[in-house]
């Protein structure tokens, strides 16, 4: 039964898969529940016994409290901020005709294969100089401006998508250029916005090198970075079980967002990329 | 409603090339106008410089009495169907065409009687809480009717509306355009580069080539008094057929035999010239024995070799090869190739009656309506035969038949 | 819709609303280049300015101007090369491995007859987990302590963070693991765009699935790959975050950019570090030269217009 067989193949394939993208979650999930004194019992994928020890640790921790509160915090204004921005750009690089599209969208792009850390230190120093070293704003702009070549290009590709004669019916029924915008072209274009802000706030919640660099305190140190150093702090006995517990505790937005919204994280991913 | 004045309308692009050149064209109240010619002559971009799509380079265009050349397209009070209708994805049925009523901030109890009322003419009632991409592609098109109607434009504008319907629909919806334009009785403008919708449904039909005007008039003045071969060809379905001739008296020398010129007009026309193209429409030929005695005096009979018969049921169509002179010949593959036509070889082609056993490889006998013939000038493709008061009698004819339409709608209740 | 779209191209910039529109787009466009402007161009022009620089923040009365000294100092430091290697190391198999894995995947969701959706989102779980929880995730498993992998392959108490290649070999897996679903959606689209009618002809013409998939499929698709590689070859040659958390650049795993790090926040040593991040910037620009005009990747015809 060739059928059977190739059906077979797949199911082995994509439990392969499967296996392969979340084992080494669900392996920090285990460990999370485990208690500290468990971890070196490897050979057990459960723990012995569930317990949410962990998680009263690390909601116990102000490190934790406060880094958790200003990674929601900074990447939803930075998303926010980023996404009306890059709205603005991409409507006016796929509808109006103007001088600088080119060097805007090539910008954008050189600036998404920027080292980042090729620019940490200036900006440490300027951001001391003007007083945003250890701030939300300190973090948000250069999120912003990190952000905007992704979410720009997704969004254009997007509202290319929507055919021109939308907004020249909407003239012609008596529209302004402003109403054409808000009335037509944003309920059409919004799913696109919400793709773009799904990425902006995944590239916001990833980052570690400005979280490190341009924070030192629980002011506006954001989680990644905060784990980081959460480790590093006690070099003997790694608090291996709470920093996996605070893992979780950041990995949970991501997998609804992902389960939630896969089809658009996909459509936005792969519109702004190839469009051959 | 209002009447649409056109004074030298031009359209350059960047390029300097006039998509629209020099256009003056009157579109009187509640008259339906119809731009039509081949591919990329300029007669979309003419509607969309009524509408304000298009910035116009000069000219003057008023609607009413008012000139917009820099009015903004919302402030024109005009209505447009487009190709793809552009409905509102994200809106139903019931807020497309609400749409220019809510712009206007119509009240809600208002948007809802007309929007009821403009779906009931439509009968789209039953589907007015659908999404668009539900609906089929006749009932979308009944939307964007709905929303140009809704708001009591000045006029209506459409741009080859029915061009992504299929062939059945498209009869269907041509009938009903009609009938809604004389019921409301709106100043309307149709692009179109259907010969049938072009002749159906217009009182005038305007035919632009190259971004030239080059006639306006009824159907029936375009089909039977054309002003030069570019019309002539483009009006008629299959085309006429243009055949070089040496001008020997009162005798046309064509490849398919001789034909006299009895009528003393034409005769006129073509004196003291060498060469003309003589241009007969496929239903000016008759298969000769059908043609009873009386009739075939009024004409000529000429014999030709028939390479490939249509039968169609009911009609019959016969090819008839024939050699011209190169540079002739060569003139109309261009004007073939101008009409979106590709015609490779020389040949006529001739509408017979189903009946007519006439076939493919036979030596035929034709007859041919020789008072229905044209004569053109090769040189500049004017048609020297046009008679001046035919044209004045049609004119005459088609503005009764208007006036007398526009008369029944006023009559009629609604 | 064609004759719409086709229609007329842009009227001479001379009416009143082309430059209303030329206007507002730059209206438009404004805020976000300005953002980008200020976090990108003043913090790389006041790095060329101080790494011209003897310069620490510890001690700022020392700052001496001294040419292209940082230069000199940083190319002629085994350590500079030692970090370009690892870099390079690092970026060549991550992605070598990235296209295989990512075209394997692709091929998966392209063509999975049942729980195409349950794969996707699998596959789409890796790219939304945080950098440094990956890390971590990896860290712990080929850990001594917590670690699975010892244990379950049977590898005793083997230290795969007290060696070089070793340490390099969990970096590169917890790389791949993290991004390889970004190229096998961006190969997916790819893949998408190959029409179905072109290995429908190779078929007919008698080429078997294997040369379908070499000579119909992937040559169709060498744009996606083309870009691919080329986006994550520049992200990986930024890598960072992984090597933070796994070893700190302990075992010479060090990558560029954790050495630029290193200099200006560590150390504060404020201008070789800025010349160690120019050096990185521009080794990042000669990777997208060479790309763009060496491999004429189209970037302008892939990501912006259809």
């Amino acid at each position: 039964m060739e059928s059977a067989r190739s059906k077979a193949l797949w199911i082995a394939v994509s439990a392969v898969i499967l296996v392969w993208a979340l084992f080494p979650v669900l392996w920090i999930v285990m460990l999370s529940f485990k208690q500290p004194g468990e971890i070196g019992n490897v050979h057990r994928f459960l723990p012995k016994k569930w317990t949410w020890e962990n998680y009263h640790t690390v909601f116990a921790t102000d490190l934790f409290t406060s880094a958790l509160i200003n990674s929601i915090g900074i990447s939803l204004i930075a998303t926010f901020v980023g996404v009306v921005f890059a709205t603005l750009v991409a409507y006016a690089i796929a509808r109006l005709d103007f001088p600088g599209k080119k060097i805007i969208l090539s910008f954008a792009l050189a600036i998404a294969m920027f080292p980042v850390v090729s620019l940490v230190g200036p900006l440490f120093n300027l951001w001391r100089d003007i007083g945003l070293y250890d701030t939300w704003p300190g973090l948000i702009i250069p999120y912003i401006s990190f952000a905007l070549p992704l979410a720009i290009w997704t969004l254009s590709a997007f509202f290319r998508e929507i055919p021109w004669e939308m907004e020249q019916a909407a003239q012609v029924d008596g529209a302004t250029s402003w109403q054409a915008f808000r009335k037509v072209i944003v309920p059409l274009a919004a799913p696109g916005v919400f793709t773009a802000a799904i990425l902006t706030f995944f590239f916001c919640w990833n980052d570690f090198v400005f979280g490190i660099s341009l924070t030192s305190t629980g002011n506006a140190r954001p989680v990644p970075a905060a784990l980081a150093f959460f480790s590093g702090e006690s070099q003997f006995e790694q608090p291996t079980t709470a920093i996996c517990a605070a893992a979780v505790v950041v990995t949970v937005p991501v997998v609804v967002i992902v389960l939630l919204f896969q089809r658009r994280i996909v459509a936005g991913l792969t519109s702004g990329a190839v469009k051959g | 409603m209002a009447a649409i004045t056109m004074s030298n309308i031009v359209k350059k692009y960047g390029d300097g090339f006039p998509a629209v050149n020099d256009v003056s064209l009157d579109v009187q109240d509640g008259e339906f106008m119809i731009l039509v010619g081949p591919s990329g002559c300029g007669k979309s971009t003419l509607l969309r410089m009524i509408v304000g799509l298009e910035d116009i380079t000069s000219g003057e265009m008023r609607i009413g009495d008012k000139v917009v050349n820099t009015v903004a397209p919302r402030q024109r009070n005009l209505s447009m169907v487009f190709q793809n209708y552009a409905l509102y994805p994200h809106l139903t049925v019931f807020e497309n065409i609400a749409f220019p009523l809510r712009l206007a901030k119509t009240p809600d109890e208002e948007v809802r009687r007309r929007v009821t009322e403009t779906a009931g003419l439509l009968e789209l009632t039953e589907h007015l809480e659908r999404k668009p991409a539900n609906l089929s592609g006749g009932q979308r098109q009944r939307v964007a009717m709905g929303r140009a109607i809704v708001r009591q434009a000045d006029a209506f504008l459409f741009d080859e509306p029915l061009s992504n319907l299929d062939a059945k629909l498209r009869g269907q919806m041509r009938t009903e355009i009609a009938r809604l334009q004389r019921r409301l009785g709106v100043t309307t403008v149709y692009v179109t580069h259907d010969q049938t919708e072009a002749m159906t449904l217009g009182d005038r039909v305007a035919v632009l080539r190259k971004g030239v005007l080059q006639q306006v008039g009824s159907p029936r003045e375009l089909y039977e008094q054309p002003v030069n071969l570019f019309v002539a060809g483009f009006i008629g379905s299959p085309s006429m057929n243009f055949l070089p001739a040496s001008v020997e008296g009162t005798q046309l020398v064509t490849p398919l035999g001789r034909l006299d010129l009895r009528d003393p007009a034409k005769a006129a026309a073509a004196a003291g010239r060498e060469v003309v193209l003589v241009g007969i429409r496929p239903e000016a030929f008759e298969d000769a024995s059908l043609v009873g005695a009386d009739k075939r005096a009024t004409g000529q009979t000429v014999r030709a070799r028939v390479d490939v018969t249509e039968w169609l049921g009911n009609e019959q169509f016969a090819y008839v090869p024939y050699e011209a002179p190169a540079d002739l010949a060569a003139q109309l593959r261009e004007l073939s190739r101008e009409l979106d036509g590709d015609q490779l070889r020389t040949q006529a082609v001739v509408a017979l009656d189903a009946a007519s056993l006439i076939a493919a490889g036979d030596e035929a006998e034709l007859w041919v309506d020789t008072g229905r013939l044209h004569i053109f000038d090769p040189a500049t493709g004017e048609n020297l035969t046009r008679d001046e008061e035919r044209v004045a009698e049609l004119g005459r004819h088609a503005e009764r038949v208007r006036l007398s339409q526009r008369g029944a709608r006023q009559d009629a209740p609604g | 819709m064609t004759a719409v779209q086709a229609a007329p191209p842009a009227p001479a910039a001379t009416t009143d609303r082309s430059r209303a529109e030329r206007r507002l787009g730059l209206l438009l466009s404004a805020p976000a280049v300005l953002v980008m402007l200020l976090v990108t161009a003043y913090p790389l022009c006041n790095a060329l300015y101080l790494s011209l620089f003897s310069y620490r923040l510890t001690a700022p009365d020392d700052k001496r101007f001294v040419w292209f000294g940082n230069y000199v100092t940083a190319l002629t430091d085994g350590l500079f090369w030692q970090d370009v290697f690892t870099t390079f190391i690092i970026t060549f198999c991550t992605v070598a491995v990235e296209i295989v894995i990512g075209f394997g995947l692709a091929l998966v969701m392209h063509k999975a007859i049942f729980g195409r959706r349950t794969v996707r989102t699998a596959i789409l779980l890796p790219y939304g987990i945080v950098t440094v929880i990956s890390a971590f995730a990896w860290k712990y498993a080929f850990d001594l302590q917590s670690g699975f992998v010892n244990s379950w392959f049977g590898l005793g108490d083997y230290a795969w963070f007290s060696g070089r290649w070793s340490s390099l070999f969990v970096i590169i897996v917890s790389e791949i693991w993290k991004t390889t679903p970004f190229v096998s959606l961006l190969l997916l689209a790819g893949l998408a765009q190959v029409p179905g009618d072109l290995g429908e002809a190779a078929t007919v013409d008698g080429a078997t699935a294997w040369q379908r998939l070499w000579k119909v499929t992937i040559p169709n698709m060498r744009a996606a790959i083309m870009v691919a590689v080329l986006f994550r070859t520049l992200d990986a040659w930024r890598i960072f975050d992984n090597v933070f958390v796994m070893t700190a650049g302990q075992q010479k795993t060090e990558t560029l950019s954790f050495l630029t790090y290193r200099q200006t926040i560590s150390r504060t040593a404020i201008g070789l570090g800025d010349a160690v991040g120019v050096l990185l910037f521009l080794s990042v620009v000669l990777i997208a030269a060479v790309f763009i005009k060496g491999f004429r990747v189209d970037l302008s015809q892939v990501r912006s217009d259809r």
